[in-house]
């Protein structure tokens, strides 16, 4: 059943992701971004980490998607990337670049950063991460705040001076 | 059980996918996708990481992520939106304002 899900959520997850940066339109690269972003709340969901799927539903496929149909409507699409790439073979080092990367990682994966594989403990639910948010993590999480305070500062700053 | 290697494999793989993305789109839109794809990439390992490490922190980490994520959207397509407003093309390749 487990593996079932796991490689239906893989094959769209990668489907879709692929379709991100393939599709010559950008709002068919939003919506399959929303699907990718769908599939990795249900990987998240079989990792048993339901609070990060909740949140990370609500967050990426609610508000930054919002965000990006936003600009894409503000900056009207279909007139970009006419005519041919000036720059051809970028555009075949940048995935044979890829591929190596891909390479790079997984080596590291297999042979530095392998702990055990054993059944694990599972990590606790939604209560385990509260209470470690709220004790060990809570200087950074007041951080967050300061930093998303900037963030609104600086996006009204940016906003205003067109006017 | 799916063993937790196969997460940080796929976690590879859609990392991989956005690395191309910024490198080979010309749409600054697509290329922040595409840094989204990584941000969320990353996300999947850490949660892979601490399940199979039984410990939820790398839960916890997966929130500031998602914060600094928000901030880096909200905050660069209001660039990319002040600045690609006037232009008839959106494309990258037409910022050479500070190019040598």
């Amino acid at each position: 059943m487990e593996w079932g899900v796991f490689v239906a959520l893989t094959a769209v997850a990668v489907g879709s992701a692929l379709t991100v940066i393939v599709h010559r339109n950008p709002i068919y690269s939003a919506i399959a971004l929303v699907v990718t972003f769908l599939c990795l709340g249900g990987y998240y969901i079989l990792l048993q980490a339901q609070l990060v799927a909740a949140v990370h539903v609500i967050v990426y496929a609610g508000a930054i998607m919002v965000l990006f149909l936003f600009a894409i409507m503000v900056l009207i699409p279909g007139r970009e990337e006419l005519g041919a790439d000036p720059l051809r073979w970028q555009r075949l080092i940048a995935v044979s670049l890829g591929l190596f990367l891909l390479v790079e990682v997984g080596f590291l994966f297999r042979t530095r950063l392998m702990p055990a594989e054993r059944p694990s403990a599972a990590p606790g639910g939604i209560e385990a991460v509260g209470r470690r948010l709220f004790t060990d993590y809570l200087f950074p999480f007041e951080v967050t705040s300061v930093l998303l305070l900037a963030a609104l500062v600086g996006v009204l700053v940016l906003a205003r001076r067109k006017a | 059980m799916v063993p937790w290697s196969y997460y940080t494999a796929l976690s590879a793989v859609l990392f991989v996918i956005g690395v191309v993305g910024v490198l080979v789109r010309r749409n600054p839109l697509v290329i922040f996708m595409s840094i989204e794809l990584m941000l969320n990439a990353a996300n999947l390992a850490f949660v892979a990481f601490g399940r199979q490490l039984g410990s939820p922190d790398g839960q916890v980490i997966v929130f500031f992520v998602m914060t600094v994520a928000a901030a880096e959207v909200a905050v660069g397509l209001a660039i990319i939106v002040a600045i690609f407003r006037t232009r008839v093309r959106v494309s990258v390749d037409d910022l050479t304002l500070t190019r040598w």
